[in-house]
């Protein structure tokens, strides 16, 4: 029997006052996935992910998380998650060693906190205080709190804004690192490359719905994956999109010889994205996004 | 408290190990918050300094020419008279104010936040929360009466009844003041703002409550409003622990009234824990 996903939801919907945060939200997170949801600032994403993660009351859909609705659920499910919320400032007076060790006490069958903090790489760093730590540190504390539970669902909320690009690298390969164990997540994030590097599949988030979804590679459906053609004429520039450039290619050599400026361009994740979610066009556009995309 | 140590349901997982208890839990949300609270000096030295230097402010001021306050006959000293008052207020500073302001400020840098997400249950941090001010409190006494003692030869208790009544008024006021505390603790924006709205409340207590003043010398408008407040009633007992039998006719009714302490503090504990539980956040208002 296959097990049930670790998420499922269901016509989400979320209201503040006269803004609809999240509207219509549909969205499975198989276990052992990790899942990558995409978005800008007021896409929904967090609203979204706090509704999962029991923290807000949902106004309407269905919600399961690890089998059983988080607005109604109670210590033994939590003990089952691990939360890495977004950077917050708190814990500053204790030490590394003491907070990893004072939370493992929360759990019913926690990981030994000296190999968690081994393993987030803070061992030098174990008798110090947070407060004196930098900002990739203090992550690393919040992602060793987030797993010392041994969760079977992490959710990790923009975990590496903030960071310069080694300190994300490096982020990324604590991640990779820590997931041998089959554990299920859920990231969000602005980063696309984050995205890419660490998600099984992507979830686009815009104005509180999903727009697209997919692996990194397959993200946005064939027509926005299609190659563009570039040459030069006496006219000026031209373009053409195609499903097979080395043909057209072929035809434009056969005719011109060397082809002036010639480029042939693939769309990057950031293209197929920003396509995505730039469709600030009021409500149609956006909702006719997600049939195409679903494929 | 409703804790229970018992292990909290099992079964609807595939976990076999059961659930920490609450109270196990609190105990060591007592040690973490306790242990903490130490490494913040700038306060633990407020907290600490407080009540033993207005005790030292006002037995000079008053006592300098060395005169006492006459109960009908019976001369006591001043150090003797502020004493009660001392101990009542670091006994609020400690629970009430410490308590207030240190939630708004967990809540506003998202430490509440990040406990929420884990199972430790609420009542284990509140457990933590009285627990830290009942060791920090008790700290704060044994250095009150040592100076006190020794430095204003201020007379202690010398049978266990008076140690007796300072047990409950000061185990009753304490839990009081942090359940309080805890209530308080939503009312405050942020915690920046939290000191600000704390910190007149506890002043003008003071001031009312004859912790600063002879309570018999106040107005009796001030005395009755007063008597609404936990305050005056924990310095009234320590009053009673403190001062001779005989100083009880200054008091409002010529006794020390110990059933009135404890329905007045014993009201005020069941009204914070009900307010507590009842707007208890853990985010920031801010933050839907």
């Amino acid at each position: 029997m296959a097990p049930a996903p670790a998420i499922e939801v269901g016509g989400l919907r979320k209201t503040y006052g006269t803004k609809k945060a999240v509207d219509g939200l549909d969205l499975v997170v198989e276990r052992g996935e990790i899942l990558a949801v995409l978005g800008p600032n007021g896409a929904g994403k967090t609203t979204t992910v706090e509704i999962l993660e029991g923290f807000r009351e949902r106004d309407a859909g269905d919600v399961r998380v690890l089998g059983e609705d988080p607005a109604h659920a109670g210590r033994a499910w939590r003990s089952r998650l691990g939360v890495v919320l977004q950077s917050t400032d708190d814990l500053a007076e204790a030490t590394v060693g003491e907070l990893v060790r004072h939370f493992a006490r929360f759990y019913p069958d926690p990981r030994d906190p000296e190999e968690v903090i081994d393993a987030v790489g803070l061992r030098e760093k174990v008798n110090t205080r947070t407060r004196q730590l930098s900002g990739g540190q203090r992550r690393r504390v919040d992602v060793a709190l987030g797993i010392v539970g041994r969760p079977e669902l992490v959710f990790l909320d923009e975990p590496t804004t903030g960071f310069d690009p080694q300190a994300r690298r490096d982020f990324w390969d604590l991640i990779t690192s820590l997931l041998d164990d089959g554990a299920t997540i859920l990231l969000t994030t602005h980063y696309l490359e984050e995205a890419e590097h660490l998600a099984d599949r992507v979830v686009v988030v815009s104005s509180g719905t999903v727009v697209a979804q997919g692996s990194p590679q397959d993200l946005g459906g064939r027509t926005a994956r299609q190659a563009v053609v570039r040459w030069t004429t006496a006219d000026g520039p031209r373009e053409v999109r195609t499903d097979t450039p080395t043909a057209v290619v072929a035809d434009l050599a056969a005719q011109l010889g060397e082809i002036p400026g010639l480029q042939v361009l693939r769309p990057t994740l950031e293209d197929v994205y920003l396509s995505l979610i730039t469709p600030a066009a009021p409500a149609g556009a956006t909702h006719e996004q997600p049939t195409e995309a679903a494929r | 408290m409703t804790a229970t140590t018992t292990a909290a349901p099992t079964g609807q997982t595939r976990r076999t190990a059961p659930l920490p208890g609450a109270l196990r839990l609190g105990v060591a949300r007592t040690r973490y918050e306790v242990r903490t609270f130490f490494r913040e000096r700038d306060a633990v030295i407020f907290i600490f300094a407080y009540p033993v230097i207005m005790l030292a402010i006002f037995a000079t001021v008053f006592g300098q020419d060395g005169s006492d306050i006459d109960f009908g006959g019976l001369a006591v000293s001043f150090p003797q008279y502020f004493l009660p008052g001392m101990v009542a207020t670091g006994v609020m500073l400690t629970s009430f104010q410490n308590i207030a302001i240190s939630i708004a400020v967990e809540r506003d840098e998202g430490g509440l936040k990040r406990l929420r997400a884990t199972p430790m249950p609420a009542s284990s941090y509140f457990l933590g929360k009285i627990g830290q001010v009942l060791v920090n409190c008790l700290l704060q006494m044994a250095i009150l009466l040592a100076v006190a003692a020794l430095a204003f030869d201020v007379p202690l208790p010398d049978d266990a009844a008076g140690w007796g009544t300072f047990a409950w008024v000061f185990l009753l006021g304490t839990t009081t003041g942090a359940v309080c505390g805890v209530a308080f603790s939503s009312l405050p924006r942020s915690g920046r703002s939290a000191s600000a709205v704390v910190t007149p409340i506890v002043l003008v207590l003071q001031f009312i409550s004859g912790v600063f003043f002879r309570f018999d010398e106040l107005p009796s408008w001030m005395q009755q409003l007063a008597s609404v407040f936990p305050l005056k009633w924990v310095a009234q007992g320590m009053r009673s622990v403190f001062l001779p039998d005989e100083a009880a006719v200054l008091e409002v009714d010529g006794t020390w009234q110990h059933g009135m302490t404890a329905a007045v503090l014993g009201a005020w504990l069941v009204v914070g824990l009900v307010v507590g539980v009842r707007t208890f956040r853990w985010r920031r208002r801010d933050d839907g």
